[in-house]
């Protein structure tokens, strides 16, 4: 007589497929999953207690380090959020190189994304492909702030560093560049049997669902919930430009999949805009004080980063430091679908569903 | 000369500074200390607040300041070899390390003392940090504070004073700019600063600042009258008030009488409307707020928790996501047994947030379905984000 036991297996918290130190224990029967717990924080540093401590500059670098694929749209959520306590106005060009380098960061961080969730797929040379476009990217951040990952670009009040000489230029030529060899990988990879055996109808859920576990990003918009907030809630300029929020229909992972890579085209869309309209002189910094006390009371702002919606809580005393600095971290919100999503799933499918969420660990630990 | 060029520069920003006092200047007459160091001014430019007070715009510009300030005018008008006169002590310090002139403006901690920078960045604010302590730019100082106030569109009366008061001192100035000049013509050479002035020259500028004096003095009187009178603000109502109305209604109505605490907007968050909730009656708000049909606040952004030493306070943002219509939810709770009904079960995403605001704060969640520590490991004692944390283990 055939009998199954219950095996109970540990994957993490160093395992590829979670890139980062994530770890899952699951309950297995066969090789399906009938109960997944996560277990986080062994990337957990205290930034929000250190924040306590520190001045809303020295705070930058620290946001740098939470979503490290996504440096630009954090450093954003910070200063933007000290800059609507105190009423402090951006100068136009800083606004443009704010927009321009979040933008690019979208494109970066959901290439990283694209290639490593091929990879966990079994598919190599997307990766290739990916890190390869992403390394123009990341070179041409490198001009820009002389950092490759922890850009610590933005300021208070606008940007540290103005573009140097011919930076737009180049910024011009990757555009169509871009938007060329994405529509190669489109053919590479969207239409492969094996990849669509693999993502379609595999971690589906609706829209109400993805709405009750407070999903955000294209977690959210792969159910249809057309909710964007550089559109619902523009904020930097974004209302000055024409894009679209690409949504799916089914929920499940391919759209999710789907809707990133749309994102991708969206978002050279902005660019182009933008660099068209990029002014050709003026400050990058505005009148900022030479100590930034905002005024006591709090606020809560929040953008969307590649990952979903990434807030700032900023609780004032009318101190240069915080008195309590609380990040919303998109994936920190996200991850919490994935023990419903795991259940009655296999083995197989536990990596094509993880890798949809898309998260990155050291924003889900802070 | 350099002071000169400075003083150019200042002056065109003053205005700019006179727009942003009014919130600052409103504050400090209702009483609150809430902003820190309201004065604009003061927060521009660190080192003239630190030597003067750091509280009032008016008691920025101290009589002594006021009495000095006639002086600068000629200075400034006049005589360029006044070299050793325009000394300041209270040039910014320079032991930070140079760098872009743009930093300077970002405020930083390692800013530049960059003077042309500051004057530029700083305004005439900056130009009043320069100056203070000798000749006055401090002058500058008053001046833009009482063209600030003047500004604030507070009650009438005070502005008129003000206004008045302004004027007052400005004529004064200039009165005593022509008695330098003529000083100053009668002098020879370069050492018809501060410290030589023709008799005419000193009377007026006692007059001046005995002007001021009074103006300011009557200004004052003027603003508690008012502030006393009218402590209305001028502001139109938010265009969310109606959403705060409305729920503040359902919630008593439909709820309990009192399950509302406190409700505002503020305006730091873009005039998020803010309700404080008591604890008891949370969760049957957090049903009402998600399934009532005029409110349907089915989306919950965040939830954070704060410790602020007297209470604990723990703040839900929730959305609607297709009217936008949203609310920021404060649940405040003793700090010795904090505990606030768990929202879990009404927003399923509430789980994680609320994991971790009990891991790091300690607040219970009665209700939650699996409150665990979840970033710090299942052993840790004490919860840091408490303002009084100590870590208990020795080697950390």
């Amino acid at each position: 007589m055939i009998r199954t036991e219950e095996l109970l297996l540990n994957v993490g918290p160093q395992h590829p497929s979670t890139h980062g130190v994530l770890r899952l224990v699951l309950k297995l029967d066969g090789e399906v999953i009938t109960e997944a717990t996560p277990v986080i924080g062994y990337l957990h540093r205290g930034t929000e207690k250190l924040a306590e401590s520190l001045n809303y500059t020295q705070i930058i670098p620290y946001t740098d380090r939470m979503d490290y694929v996504s440096a630009m749209t954090n450093n954003y959520v910070l200063c933007h959020a000290v800059e609507k306590m105190m009423g402090i106005e951006v100068p136009e060009r800083a606004q443009f190189l704010r927009l321009i380098v979040m933008e690019m960061q979208r494109i970066a961080s959901h290439l990283v994304w694209w290639g490593t969730y091929l990879l966990d797929l079994g598919a190599m040379s997307p990766f290739l492909y990916a890190f390869k476009e992403r390394e123009k990217i990341v070179s041409l951040f490198n001009e820009l702030c002389g950092a490759r990952l922890t850009y610590n670009y933005m300021r208070v009040g606008g940007v540290k560093w103005d573009a140097p000489p011919g930076w737009i230029d180049k910024v011009r030529d990757f555009v169509p560049y871009m938007e060329k060899q994405l529509e190669e990988y489109e053919q590479l990879v969207s239409g492969n049997e094996i990849f669509l055996a693999r993502v379609r109808g595999i971690g589906k859920y609706d829209a109400e669902t993805a709405i009750a576990y407070g999903l955000s990003g294209a977690n959210l918009r792969c159910t249809g919930v057309k909710w964007d907030l550089r559109k619902n809630e523009p904020y930097c300029i974004y209302d000055r430009f024409e894009f679209d929020v690409p949504v799916g229909t089914n929920g499940d992972c391919y759209d999710r999949y789907m809707v990133r890579f749309e994102e991708m085209r969206q978002s050279l869309r902005i660019l182009k805009q933008a660099i068209e309209q990029f002014p050709s002189s003026g400050e990058t910094m505005g009148k900022v004080p030479r100590v930034i006390r905002p005024p006591a009371g709090e606020t809560y702002v929040r953008i969307e980063s590649p990952r979903g919606e990434i807030g700032c809580h900023i609780v004032s005393k009318g101190k240069a430091e915080p008195y309590r600095l609380k990040f919303r971290r998109p994936s920190f919100n996200n991850l919490q679908i994935l023990p419903k999503l795991l259940v009655g799933e296999t083995m197989t499918n536990l990596i094509a569903i993880m890798g949809g969420i898309d998260f990155v660990l050291g924003e889900v630990d802070c | 000369m350099s002071e000169e060029r400075k003083r150019e520069e200042g002056r065109p920003e003053a205005p700019r500074e006179a727009d942003r006092q009014p919130a600052a200047a409103r504050q400090e007459e209702s009483g609150g200390e809430k902003r820190g160091e309201p004065a604009a001014a003061g927060r521009q430019a660190p080192s003239a607040a630190e030597r003067q007070s750091p509280a009032a715009p008016e008691q920025q510009a101290s009589p002594v300041a006021q009495q000095q300030e006639p002086a600068n005018t000629q200075e400034v008008s006049g005589t360029e070899p006044a070299g050793a006169g325009a000394e300041h002590p209270n040039q910014p310090q320079p032991d930070t390390m140079p760098e872009h002139p743009e930093a300077s403006a970002s405020g930083k901690p390692a800013a530049p003392a960059n003077a042309a920078a500051g004057g530029r960045t700083g305004g005439g604010a900056a130009a009043a940090g320069e100056g203070a302590g000798t000749d006055a730019a401090a002058g500058a100082g008053a001046d833009t504070a009482a063209g600030g106030t003047a500004g604030s569109g507070a009650a009438d009366p005070e502005r008129e004073a003000k206004i008045k008061a302004a004027q007052e001192a400005r004529a004064a100035r200039l009165a005593a700019k022509a008695a330098a000049g003529g000083g100053d013509g009668a002098a020879s050479g370069g050492a018809a600063g501060a410290g030589a002035a023709a008799d005419p020259e000193r009377e007026a500028k006692i007059k001046a600042a005995q002007e001021a004096r009074a103006a300011r003095l009557a200004a004052k009187a003027a603003a508690e009258a008012g502030g006393d009178a009218a402590p209305a603000e001028p502001k139109p109502p938010s265009p969310k008030q109606p959403w705060l109305d409305e729920a503040v209604e359902l919630l008593k109505s439909e709820v309990h009488p009192e399950a509302v605490e406190e409700a505002s907007i503020n305006e730091l968050s873009d005039d998020m409307p803010t309700i404080v909730v008591k604890a008891e009656h949370w969760r049957a708000v957090a049903e009402l707020l998600k399934s009532h049909g005029k409110l349907g606040c089915n989306y919950l952004r965040n939830v954070t928790g704060v410790d602020y030493e007297t209470h604990l306070e723990v703040v839900y943002f929730v959305i609607n996501l297709e009217t936008k219509r949203e609310y920021a939810i404060k649940i405040r709770t003793d700090r010795e047994q904090p505990s606030v009904p768990s929202a879990t079960p009404v927003w399923t995403g509430a789980n994680w947030p609320e994991r971790e605001i009990y891991d790091l704060l300690g607040v219970e969640f009665p209700g939650h379905p699996d409150l665990r520590r979840i970033l710090m490991p299942d052993d840790w004692v004490g919860h840091p984000l408490r303002k009084d944390y100590v870590p208990l283990d020795p080697e950390v």
